[in-house]
């Protein structure tokens, strides 16, 4: 793990070099740097993650809660980080308005699958309630 | 054997990594030196074709590692 973490540290640092002397030249082809260096260390981290969510799966499967929570969630946490990399690389190009509307529609996306959970949850409260037919 | 595997699998994640990133940055400079070069010689639409292509060449690359990204991201949170 933390030869791991050097290596990620030390990408990062030659990604960022490597940018800057490129963008004084080309700003378009050091905008493409900053994208694949970034897909790359997410990629790097996702290895380790999947196994971090492997175990979260098989616990919550042991433990007998509902598979559609879990994925719900795990998705949910998907398109955060989905969304989340798309607003910065759009902000690091300077398309502030871009990026807003990316995080905006994340937001949408995550409302929608939460619907579900939420009228399950709305549901058990009117059950609960006593007098309601 | 378990870790075995996993150790390869980062073994080829980081050859992959740091090549890729070096081959961009060399193909960013190769074109600057080449816009330059070419620009010296008032042969300017020929400076703009070499960048434009290199440009081309360099978004191939990335949008391939973006789509490894995004079919890890799909397989490891939205399990499909």
């Amino acid at each position: 793990m933390i030869i791991e973490i050097v290596q990620l540290v030390g990408f990062g640092l030659i990604a960022t070099f490597l940018i800057l002397i490129i963008k004084e030249h080309k700003p378009v082809i050091a905008l493409s740097l900053t994208l694949a260096a970034g897909a790359m260390m997410f990629l790097f981290i996702l290895t380790p993650l999947q196994s971090a969510v492997e175990l979260i799966r098989t616990l919550s499967g042991q433990a007998g809660i509902k598979s559609m929570y879990i994925e719900t969630l795990l998705k949910i946490i998907g398109i955060a980080y989905l969304a989340e990399f798309g607003a910065h690389i759009a902000r690091d190009a300077e398309q502030d308005s871009i990026a807003s509307k990316i995080e905006l529609a994340g937001k949408m996306v995550i409302i929608m699958l939460a619907i579900p959970i939420f009228q399950v949850l709305i549901e058990t409260v009117l059950a609960l309630l006593p007098g309601s037919a | 054997m378990h870790s075995q595997r996993r150790e390869l699998e980062r073994g080829i994640d980081v050859a992959y990594d740091v090549n890729t990133i070096f081959q961009i940055a060399g193909i960013g400079i190769i074109v600057a030196m080449i816009h330059t070069v070419l620009k010296q010689m008032d042969k300017e639409d020929w400076a703009h074709w070499v960048t434009l292509i290199g440009f081309v060449v360099v978004l191939y690359m990335v949008a391939t590692i973006i789509d490894d990204l995004f079919q890890k991201i799909r397989s490891v949170f939205l399990f499909q």
